[in-house]
């Protein structure tokens, strides 16, 4: 455990990407099994517990120390966990510090209502940095800016190879992966890929740079397809083996039994998971109804119903296709779905085009139906072959401009990380008239990036200067329409939310602009928001 | 806010020996004051650092390191004249005496013991328990009054071993061979004791430091602290000529343009603030060092309950929090709110 706590400690406060994969690689090549491969599953968040609540972490502090002095201590760091870390009492002749495998292992094994005092026992035998990185651990949020990918990179570095192999056989392996430590140390063969069902890495667009791609690309090189606004999926069926993975090749089946069910075809379909109604795709905040859960009921499935909208065929039968060029394999897909006759599977459209200029046209002014919803267009190369990962050149995506509003400053919070000294998460609104004819400021949304770090530093300055009440993290601004901030806000889509006093609810909402330069009251009203709603989804 | 000092009937007040004046601390019957923010005709300096050694008093009383240390700081007329006062002797005025006895804070801190009609007071500027190779060990000294630093007085505070902190550093620049360690630690103390850390760990390369530390580090060694090899942190324009190596700065060098002439620097701080990890990164330092010549929480608390003072008194830090754990275990305290004395750089 003390080399896990000090790995995250380290990573928690290193930004260079090559020092954070020398920390890990050190780790994994220094760390025996299983130890490492807990820690490595924790980092790629393949594992994780909800074991320890913050409510009873709370309760047990205030057990062994004057809630005071707690209190005051919590105001001055700010994080329950490490707060916590640091004024747990030493308790000597407590148990040996435990291992990272010795608490996964417990924690397996051990009934509910032991789970609570085996977590006081471990707090007792660890320091400090042990305890944080425990309470981290447990309570499901390392937050030490490392994606999975670059774990699995770090791993790469220590075997010598290249990360798409770990890549492509991550989804058979299990933790502590002992398998594949073996295998990295040259003491074993690669495990083998070879699963029924298993995940086959995704082939990703690049962002298309209108001023400089469109000059040098032949419009004829490529097929344009509608960008679906749902979640991209691989749907296999594989001698028996049904599996519906994510992207990242993370297991969604268990939450989408509705489109498990529908898979009657032997081969693997790329395609968008949409919720659909009646052959027409419903807005992502109805697909957000089914995502991050575990299963899904009966009454959940009836509401939202879920379906695949295909792009790509990567198996047909026992046939591999990626090594196919893109309009074969179109034209594979064309006739897989066709026979498949699968009430949740339907293909998406190509959409002809002769020139740049008429593309844009289309992407900009979508006709009426299911193009509404979708987020902008796809290109892809004719002669593509399927490649994993993101190769410069063969597809590009071409979101649609995000449309913008400008609101007003309500609210701000401290952010994390890097940015715990500064208020950087900001709640804004738009005006609403009451029956009175009164204006007042409604919330419409949050949001924490599309600043450069010198605009943050105006924006914690503005929100510390004009503070007018505080709750905990987070400060009310003066924003009256005499006085107030404005905010040109970037967003991708609205929806209609029960959650929000407004009503209304914004899909990738970040700061495009600050109109230091313009009057609050000149502000964006609510009605602009509601007429953008009746126009479909935004 | 100055308190009356004052007899009531025959009973001696602490007060009437030692109270808060906006100068500083003072001691009416003896005429003199305690670490004074400001110039004062007569003066005892706990040590040197900046905001307790102050130039331009009339007459100073304090250890000859402290002495040493002023003189090196502010030229050799800091002062109108220095008594030089060694741990243990003590000089006595109307009935006052005065004995310096070690704090562990910095080379040459003192501890004022302030004895009067059979009354203590211990005035122990800023002190730590840990031990330190640059500084004899902090005495325990029964007493009536005990007055406390609370620079890290909250529970958050607990430092852990200094020698395992080193070794954090150490196997830091060991895993990252093409880069350049650049230490922060306080010019004063601070800086001589990651040195002489360094050396107890094994570290015998030549250390590079600072220019604003020759003279400090000289000092140091001409009380017979060994720093071993040491040399200018300067570059003949080549960023690689220091990769590998420890450099070690004042705080305030490692956001400076000074350090673009490193490699790819691994700012490190050498700081008890660094304990909290919201002050790590706002300070954007990357590998913080929990090391610190002030007492911890536990040092703190461990101190009065060992020495169960009459009173404590609480100069300057969180004094709250050390108030309430005076008075959840029974000891009188007060905090004197003194101003001046800033601590964030430890």
């Amino acid at each position: 455990m003390r080399a896990f706590a000090r790995l995250l400690d380290r990573l928690s406060l290193t930004q260079g990407r090559n020092a954070k994969l020398t920390l890990v690689r050190d780790f994994l090549k220094e760390t025996p099994d299983p130890d490492r491969g807990w820690a490595l599953a924790s980092l790629t968040g393949a594992l994780t517990f909800g074991a320890a609540k913050p409510a009873a972490i709370r309760k047990a502090i205030e057990g062994r120390m004057d809630p005071v002095l707690f209190g005051w201590s919590y105001d001055f760091v700010g994080d329950l966990a490490e707060t916590v870390a640091l004024v747990w009492p030493a308790s000597p002749g407590a148990n040996r510090e435990p291992e990272l495998s010795e608490v996964v292992e417990a924690l397996r094994t051990a009934a509910r209502a032991e789970v609570q005092s085996l977590i006081e026992g471990w707090l007792d035998a660890l320091d400090p940095d042990g305890r944080w990185a425990l309470l981290k651990l447990l309570t499901g949020g390392l937050r030490v800016g490392l994606s999975a990918r670059l774990a699995k990179q770090a791993a790469a570095d220590l075997g010598g190879v290249d990360v798409a192999e770990i890549e492509e056989v991550w989804h058979v392996l299990r933790p502590p992966y002992e398998d594949l430590f073996a295998w990295l140390e040259g003491r074993s063969e690669r495990p083998s890929p070879d699963a029924p069902g298993r995940f086959r890495p995704v082939m990703l667009a690049q962002a298309l740079d209108e001023a400089v791609d469109l000059a040098r690309l032949d419009p004829a090189d490529y097929a344009a397809e509608w960008k679906w606004d749902g979640i991209r999926v691989q749907a296999v069926c594989e001698r028996g083996e049904i599996r519906l993975w994510s992207r990242t090749g993370e297991d969604v089946s268990a939450a989408f039994p509705d489109v498990v069910g529908a898979i009657n075809f032997e081969g693997v379909i790329d395609g968008e998971l949409l919720v659909m109604r009646g052959g027409r795709v419903a807005p992502f905040g109805d697909l957000q109804q089914r995502l991050n859960r575990k299963t899904a009921d009966a009454k959940l499935m009836a509401g939202y119903p879920a379906a695949i909208r295909a792009y790509d065929l990567l198996l047909d039968a026992e046939e591999d296709l990626r090594q196919l060029p893109f309009r074969e394999r179109r034209a594979r897909l064309e006739a897989f779905v066709a026979k498949s006759r699968s009430p949740r599977i339907d293909l998406s459209p190509l959409q002809p085009f002769a020139s740049w200029d008429a593309l844009a046209a289309l992407r900009a002014d979508p006709p009426a139906g299911d193009a509404q919803c979708a987020e902008g267009v796809m290109l892809k190369r004719w002669d593509s072959i399927y490649e994993a990962g993101r190769p410069k050149g063969p597809w590009f995506k071409w979101k649609r401009d995000p449309h913008l509003i400008d609101a007003v400053l309500m609210y701000a919070q401290r952010g994390h990380g890097k940015r715990s000294s500064f208020y950087s998460d900001y709640t804004f609104g738009v005006w609403r008239e009451d029956e009175a004819g009164q204006r007042s400021l409604t919330p419409v949304g949050k949001a924490y990036f599309g600043f450069t770090d010198e605009e943050l530093k105006l924006l914690d300055k503005f929100v510390r200067d004009h503070t007018v009440e505080r709750f905990g993290p987070v400060r009310s601004v003066r924003a009256d329409r005499d006085f107030g901030l404005v905010l040109e806000v970037a967003f991708e889509g609205l929806q209609r939310s029960t959650r929000h006093r407004s009503g209304v609810a914004m899909r990738f909402p970040r700061i495009n602009r600050i109109r230091w330069d313009k009057p609050a009251r000149e502000a964006d009203e609510l009605s602009t928001l509601e007429a953008m709603l009746a126009r479909g989804g935004g | 806010m100055t308190k009356p000092c004052a007899y009531i009937g025959d009973v001696i007040r602490p007060e009437s020996l030692v109270c808060p004046r906006p100068a500083g601390l003072y001691c009416p019957p003896g005429d003199f004051y305690i670490d004074p923010t400001r110039p004062v005709a007569r003066a005892v300096v706990t040590h040197g650092h900046s905001d307790h050694a102050r130039a331009g008093h009339q007459a100073v009383a304090a250890t000859p390191e402290t002495l040493a240390i002023m003189a090196v700081r502010y030229g050799e007329g800091f002062a109108g004249a220095a008594r030089p006062l060694a741990y243990g002797e003590t000089i006595a005025r109307d009935g006052v005496e005065v004995t310096l006895a070690p704090a562990g804070h910095v080379l040459g801190s003192a501890q004022v013991v302030v004895r009067w009609r059979g009354l203590t007071v211990v005035v122990s500027g800023d002190y730590k328990r840990r031990r330190d190779p640059t500084c004899p060990p902090f005495e325990p000294v029964a007493c009536d009054v005990f007055v406390t630093e609370a620079t890290f007085g909250l529970p958050v505070f607990r430092h852990p071993d200094a020698a395992g902190e080193i070794r954090k550093l150490l196997r830091s620049v060991e895993q990252f061979p093409e880069r350049t360690h650049l230490v922060g630690a306080y010019a004063l103390g601070k800086a001589q004791r990651i040195i002489a850390l360094l050396r107890e760990g094994g570290w015998d390369r030549t250390i590079f430091v600072h220019g604003a530390f020759d003279r400090l580090n000289g000092l140091y060694g001409e009380f017979g602290i060994e720093l071993g090899p040491l040399a200018p942190a300067t570059t003949e324009g080549d960023k690689r000529d220091l990769a590998g190596e420890i450099v070690i700065a004042p705080p305030g060098a490692l956001a400076d343009r000074w350090t673009r002439r490193f490699a790819d620097p691994v700012g490190a701080l050498a700081s008890g603030w660094m304990r909290v990890r919201a002050r790590a990164r706002q300070r954007g330092v990357e590998l913080p060092l929990v090391i610190s010549d002030h007492a911890d929480w536990d040092e703190l608390t461990g101190t009065l309950a060992e020495l169960a003072p009459g009173e404590v008194w609480i100069t300057h830090g969180r004094e709250e929090a050390l108030a309430r754990w005076c008075d959840l275990h029974g000891l009188p305290a007060r905090a004197l709110a003194l101003v001046g004395y800033e601590d964030e750089e430890d």
